[in-house]
């Protein structure tokens, strides 16, 4: 008796263990398929998408190569890396202060900021949109550094919520200590209270830097389409939503190449995504 | 040490307090007076009252038209996308030879942008439509089948591991117990299971909820409203009432307020139902 339903479950591991690898094989299939179709020259992937590239069809790294002279994809890549890193480290720092300071200082002024961060979050970006693109031309801000202060300004809702929360669970008398030993604020802050709130920096660097590094529209309308400063979403936009004959080879190649980083950077911080992933959708 | 802490206001509030001005602050309020206001750029602005919102409501705006479909999408798309992760989270959660493989792959598309994405499912679906000599924006049920597809790809993964804290977080012994008492496994998942991962589900419907209706990079990518803007969703029709159309920047304006004041009461209710649930545990 106990042997059989033993054997049962046995089988229905295996059973589902095959249902997964099925399911693996269908939710890798999208990113195979460009893959595969990026090695095709252009005039055979619309033909038989489906099929491996074979010796008439194969064209090596031709599509790539095409890709990077079109677009600049490489330039937009650059920018991407560099809007990305210093925005996420803007909103680390300063998010992170202000969380601290109108969690410890109760006055008037730090709990109208509060709420004003937290109604942020609820807003949805079509609101700000036309608004926002004004002034930032007027203030100059159409730049990568006009950029990552329009990030900060737009990450502050989230990050702030989710560092005041933090600091909440900090015991005073930390903080009190370092006083009393002579430090100032800003030194009590550095030396004492930031290294505590490290594991929250980490999800809250995860989830903008995600956020950041896939966004198009703030970009596609700030920096817009005629300058140098492209990030590699408003490339693909570009590439794939200029009429006339598209090069269907050079855009598998250049999605191919926008894919790469994001899955190399998962594959080595997966943990902490995940984890980041998952606090962000709670508390937010 | 609140009034030491204090006197450094300028340092610690100061420099966020300007971004968020710049981005937020500042345009949400023009925003709203705006929404009033015809106007071509910013600084001619002439008040007409109502008269954006009247326009946005109009049969041509195809705003109306816009809410309904991306309210049909939206409930497809929260019932699909959570049945197939909660699925998913009970079948890692059986503790299966590779369950973490599984998760890695489940989960990775939920990291890639927006646009890329789109494009991606574009060129595959059109690749199947060409069989059958079609693309997607020919016809409206494609559009609006691809963009769910598109969706449960994207997002079974990231509810799945949500799924996947809350089923972890059932004791073994409720479950035990109930088996003992002789319940079947579906009564098990429906009586005991279900009811102790209730909290995990509102974040998940509600998570779906938003992202669905907010969506704008993927309807973008993916058909861009064709076939005569059938499949465009309420953020693209905002989008290209603002840029698309010269002269209705304000109706596009009072749009953007109608949306905003939607997804703000989604929030609210959301608030309500997790602060009541919390109570009552």
């Amino acid at each position: 008796m106990r042997t059989k339903e033993h054997s049962n479950k046995k089988l229905g591991n295996v059973v589902i263990f095959c249902f997964l690898c099925v399911l693996t094989v269908v939710f890798l299939y999208p990113l195979f398929f460009i893959l595969n179709n990026s090695f095709k020259g252009k005039f055979f992937i619309s033909a038989d998408p489906f099929s491996l590239p074979n010796a008439e069809t194969f064209v090596g790294g031709t599509n790539y190569i095409n890709g990077l002279m079109k677009t600049g994809l490489f330039s937009a890549i650059g920018w991407s890396f560099f809007i990305t890193i210093v925005s996420v480290v803007l909103i680390i720092l300063f998010t992170s202060m202000t969380a601290y300071y109108i969690t410890r200082v109760k006055s008037k002024y730090s709990s109208i900021l509060y709420y004003m961060f937290t109604f942020s979050m609820i807003v949805p970006f079509q609101m700000v949109m036309f608004t926002m693109t004004s002034l930032a031309d007027t203030f100059h801000l159409r730049t990568p550094w006009g950029m990552c202060i329009l990030y900060l300004g737009f990450g502050a809702g989230l990050s702030v919520f989710m560092f005041s929360g933090f600091v909440k669970s900090i015991p005073l008398e930390i903080e009190e200590a370092a006083m009393i030993d002579g430090c100032n604020p800003l030194q009590t802050y550095f030396g004492v209270v930031f290294p505590i709130l490290k594991p929250t920096a980490i999800t809250v660097a995860i989830l903008n830097a995600m956020w950041v590094w896939n966004d198009f529209l703030l970009p596609y309308l700030v920096i817009g389409i005629s300058t140098d400063y492209k990030t590699i979403p408003v490339v693909v936009q570009m590439l794939v939503g200029s009429n006339g004959n598209k090069d269907m080879g050079a855009l598998m190649a250049m999605l191919v190449l926008s894919i790469i980083p994001i899955v190399i950077f998962y594959l080595t911080c997966q943990k902490y995504i995940i984890e980041g992933m998952v606090a962000g959708a709670v508390k937010g | 040490m609140q009034k030491t802490l204090k006197k450094y206001l300028v340092i610690f509030t100061v420099p966020t307090l300007i971004a968020f001005s710049f981005a937020f602050i500042i345009p949400f309020v023009m925003g709203l007076y705006l929404s009033f206001c015809e106007f071509a750029t910013v600084k001619n602005a002439k008040f007409v009252g109502l008269q954006n919102y009247i326009t946005a409501f109009s049969g041509n705006q195809k705003f109306l038209s816009a809410l309904l479909f991306t309210t049909a999408f939206t409930v497809v798309g929260i019932i699909t996308i959570n049945i197939f992760a909660f699925g998913i989270a009970l079948l890692l959660t059986k503790k299966i030879k590779g369950t973490n493989i599984f998760r890695t792959v489940f989960f990775m598309p939920n990291l890639i942008g927006g646009i890329v994405l789109g494009y991606t499912w574009q060129q595959m679906i059109n690749a199947v439509l060409l069989k059958y000599e079609t693309t997607i924006v020919t016809n409206a049920k494609f559009g609006f089948w691809g963009l769910v597809l598109l969706m449960n790809w994207q997002m079974i993964g990231y509810m799945m591991i949500i799924y996947i804290a809350g089923l972890q977080n059932v004791p073994t012994e409720l479950t035990e117990a109930a088996k003992i008492d002789g319940a079947t496994s579906w009564q098990t998942l429906t009586k005991v299971t279900i009811p102790m991962v209730m909290p995990s589900i509102t974040i998940c419907m509600f998570l779906t909820l938003s992202n669905c209706f907010k969506l704008f990079d993927q309807n973008k990518a993916l058909t861009n409203g064709a076939p005569m803007n059938k499949t465009e969703m309420l953020a693209l029709n905002i989008y290209n009432t603002f840029y698309g159309k010269p002269g209705f920047e304000g109706v596009g304006q009072a749009k953007a307020v109608v949306f905003f004041l939607i997804v703000a009461g989604i929030a609210l209710l959301q608030l309500r139902l997790t602060r009541s649930k919390e109570v009552e545990q």
